[in-house]
């Protein structure tokens, strides 16, 4: 899992405006396809609430995913990590291919998935331990890591996350001692520590004050050297900051997908449009 | 893949074994019911259905009956009841609408304490320090002003079924009282605030809102109340009398269900006689089962959307 | 204006009453505690917690066994009752939920809790009294533990259930396995909870009497082992207070006390640990 070089990061190639049309599968311009989602429907017991979801994750990119509440951006995001299995009755339809493998197969382990997808939630949840606990919980799963490589993993991770430097003189103090945009910095190192592909943010932010909300962009802007991010978004001017691509859902379907800035100053759908510029929602 | 395999067979494993506790309880209760009915099986067979409504008990001529511990036991509830709710929701009502900000909580406290005490202590405290009460002074006075009603009429013996009921009361008033609060509480202050608004008096946004809104758990809480009340034992023993006779009275001594079995269990001799206990505890845990069962019924009526 | 002034009337009665209902609350409260106290706490002295009792009718003496006695059967009942509880109580909360098993659980749970606690104590009696041939230290223990069994089943499914589901989701979201999830994470997050209801149900259990006359029984001796009678606080109160000793009285009185401190110190630390927490 090397860092993308950043030459590749800094080309510019397909930052331009170009309209993704009615285009079958929507695509993320020309860059490399982390995730494909095909034709992914979604159910809750007899309820379906994702009609035919197709588009690209393009790799080391920010895509954000916004959408009024219940339009199924949450959903959709959850079936990357199979979040939903732990539910009776949810099931998905549909191809996720991650590295040419259906992640919905049933076949495919989750527990193992979920090492190489890694996700953030809207409220902190530091487990009820120590800062280095929650952070080597991960790594403890895993493999038999020695103590000195948890600890030098966990100080790699402290420090991707930006919080390194306040923490580092409590570690052994409680995950929940921090405040909340520390804990939710907290979360995100721990989901870093065990070095995954993807990381699906769930509204991250929801819970934060805007201090906090501009600590964690800038993070997810550094991230993405290294990562590909998806993030679920209520906050329009953050998907706008933060991201590369957007997804526009409404009632469960996607209605647009393309370059972020093409989405906010030209948008292709009218309901896109109307969103935007807060006639809905 | 081989290591995930070993993982959800942990998750098996441990599923497993949280079913087989899980199973255990439910095979706990199934046994408890099988084990009492196999061992009454003796006096039912002597006995049959009139067991239930014999009012013969006489361990000399083996006959037993259980209706008068049966009616012991319903009126001493019944009675309980009786003073138990007024009081409840009045403190209740106090606690939630009248008392100031700063008695509330401890005030709330103390009533949670008082349900915490061992009913053994209330049992005490009944024959030692109540007992004596009731016969120098409530009874006399009772039967002096309303001896025309064959309830209060009798020789003032202090134990018996109405001091056997007001103990019984004090050990329910505090659980009711303070699940009452609870659900009080629960009311949310807008809804009482808007009532408030339109000029209702504190009594009539009590009547209107805060109890119909409550309802649900305020029976709730009484039919909890009344399944303890129905199984107490230590509580009743002490004052209750003991005695073997019907009478309109309630200064005369009785019997409970609990208690006799608390007074002869280890006294009875015969087989008989030890399988018409057993029975009467029978008797009595189908009782309260009917009751709690009713009590779990009403709670969980419509509350099957919330539990999501 | 009529009208006015009759509902301020009513509303004036009914807060009359309602204050008043708190009041006789408040009056009970005090007098019953009061009266424990004060006759209790004169009957406390050195040798109340290290001497065997006495003859009956003898003064002097203490209920060092007693006390010993019931310590002793409520650890083992818990011992007996926690694991029990808390996996069962893990079940009804993680894996039954919709189950026909789960809600049967939870149904007979419910119905346990405020069981008669005299009929466990019949219960027992035919299951292990019988079986053995005698009462026992161990036929009480049991009895507790049946009697605090719902108590902490329903409450460890309580509190896991109070865990929000973010919790759960974040360490399956590392790739935790479900029982690791349970077991490394959520039992931490529920843990306070779960040891208020544990230690409110020992509260409630160590001053129970009802189960404890037909399987523990009571005894004046030092216990030898489990296997046989043993003395314990509550039985020996019921005897003492309907015993027509004066001395006997008072000890009885000093057991109300301690029973009723004790029981009352751990239910208030356990609020207070509770309250902390929220």
């Amino acid at each position: 899992m090397s860092a993308a070089s950043p030459i590749q990061n800094a080309a510019p190639a397909d930052k331009k405006v170009k309209p993704v049309k009615a285009a079958k599968v929507a695509k993320p311009g020309a860059n490399k396809v982390c995730m494909s989602v095909r034709n992914l429907d979604f159910f809750y017991a007899d309820k379906q609430v994702l009609f035919g979801n197709t588009l690209d994750i393009a790799a080391n990119k920010v895509t954000a995913f916004i959408g009024p509440s219940g339009c199924g951006k949450s959903t959709h995001i959850r079936t990357y990590n199979r979040m939903f299995d732990l539910y009776k009755g949810h099931r998905a339809e549909g191809e996720i291919l991650l590295d040419g493998i259906n992640i919905l197969d049933p076949n495919v382990p989750a527990l193992e998935l979920r090492h190489k997808i890694g996700m953030i939630f809207q409220k902190p949840t530091p487990f009820p331990m120590s800062i280095m606990d929650n952070i080597a919980y991960g790594l403890r799963l895993q493999s038999g890591l020695s103590r000195s490589e948890i600890e030098g993993r966990v100080e790699k991770a402290l420090k991707d996350a930006a919080l390194w430097e306040e923490v580092k003189d409590k570690l052994n103090q409680a995950g929940t001692s921090l405040s909340g945009g520390q804990q939710q910095r907290l979360c995100i190192a721990r989901a870093l520590a065990v070095e995954p592909e993807v990381i699906l943010m769930d509204e991250p932010c929801s819970a934060l004050d805007p201090i906090a909300t501009a600590k964690i962009e800038e993070l997810i802007d550094e991230l993405k050297q290294r990562f590909t991010i998806v993030i679920v978004t209520h906050n329009m001017q953050q998907a706008a900051r933060a991201s590369d691509f957007t997804a526009f859902f409404y009632l469960g379907k996607l209605i647009e997908f393309g370059d972020t800035q093409q989405i906010f100053t030209a948008p292709g759908k009218q309901q896109t449009e109307d969103y935007i510029t807060g006639r809905f929602g | 893949m081989n290591q995930a395999t070993r993982k959800l067979s942990g998750d098996t494993i441990f599923r497993a074994l949280t079913m087989t506790f899980a199973a255990g309880v439910v095979l706990l209760f199934v046994t408890l019911i099988v084990v009492l009915w196999k061992e009454s099986q003796l006096s039912i067979d002597a006995f049959g259905f009139g067991f239930l409504f014999s009012s013969d008990w006489n361990p000399v001529t083996e006959k037993f009956g259980a209706w008068i511990p049966i009616f012991g036991t319903l009126v001493s509830t019944f009675l309980a009841l009786l003073f138990a709710i007024p009081l409840s929701l009045g403190i209740a009502l106090f606690l939630t609408e009248l008392a100031p900000a700063w008695l509330r909580t401890p005030f709330g406290t103390a009533i949670e304490l008082l349900a915490a005490i061992p009913s053994i202590v209330y049992g005490m405290w009944g024959l030692f320090v109540l007992a004596p009460l009731m016969a120098d002074h409530v009874q006399p006075w009772l039967g002096e002003h309303l001896g025309f009603i064959p309830l209060f009429s009798g020789p003032s013996m202090g134990i018996g079924m109405l001091t056997a009921s007001l103990v019984l009361a004090l050990m329910i008033i505090p659980f009711i009282a303070s699940v009452t609060r609870d659900v009080f509480l629960m009311v949310p202050q807008n809804l009482k605030e808007a009532a408030y608004g339109l000029g209702c008096t504190t009594w009539e946004v009590a009547r209107d809102i805060t109890i119909p809104y409550g309802k649900k758990g305020i029976v709730g809480a009484v039919f909890l109340g009344m399944g303890r009340a129905l199984g107490e034992t230590m509580a009743v023993t002490f004052v209750i009398g003991n005695a073997y006779h019907l009478s309109w009275s309630l200064f005369a001594p009785g019997n409970s269900i609990a208690s006799t079995l608390a007074n002869e269990f280890t006294e009875a001799d015969g087989d008989l006689y030890l399988s018409s206990l057993i029975e009467l505890g029978l008797v009595l845990f189908l009782i309260t089962f009917t009751v709690l069962t009713l009590a779990q019924l009403w709670l969980r009526r419509g509350m099957q959307e919330s539990d999501r | 204006m009529n009208n006015m002034q009759r509902r301020k009337i009513i509303n004036g009665t009914v807060l009359v009453l309602s204050t008043a209902a708190a009041m006789i609350g408040l009056v009970m409260l005090t007098w019953i505690l009061g009266d424990v106290a004060i006759k209790g706490a004169s009957a406390i002295n050195w040798d109340f917690f290290t001497q065997l009792p006495s003859p009956p009718g003898d003064e002097g003496g203490g209920l060092a066994n007693a006390i010993v006695g019931t310590l002793l059967m409520t650890v083992v009942a818990t011992l007996i009752s926690v694991p029990f509880g808390v996996m069962a109580g893990t079940y009804l909360s993680e894996f039954g939920r919709q189950t026909a098993l789960g809600s049967t659980a939870r149904f007979v749970a419910d119905i346990l809790v405020s069981a008669p606690s005299i009929v466990i104590g019949v219960f027992v009696y035919l299951l292990v009294v019988k079986t053995m041939g005698n009462f026992s230290g161990w036929a009480g223990a049991i009895a507790l533990s049946i009697i605090m069994l719902p108590v902490i089943t329903r409450t460890t499914e309580e509190m896991l259930r109070m865990v929000p589901k973010e919790m759960r989701e974040s360490a399956l979201a590392l790739g935790a396995p479900y029982w690791k999830m349970l077991v490394q994470v959520i039992y931490r997050c529920a843990m306070t909870g779960m040891i208020t209801g544990i230690m409110l149900a020992v509260a409630r259990v160590a001053g129970e009497t009802a189960p404890l006359l037909f399987t523990s029984l009571n005894s004046p001796y030092w216990m030898q082992s489990m296997n046989e009678p043993m003395a314990n606080m509550t039985v020996a109160l019921f005897n003492y207070a309907m015993s027509p000793y004066d001395d006997w009285h008072a000890k009885a009185w000093g057991m109300a006390f301690l029973i009723t401190m004790s029981v009352l110190v751990v239910t208030i630390i356990t609020r207070i640990s509770l309250h902390k927490r929220s």
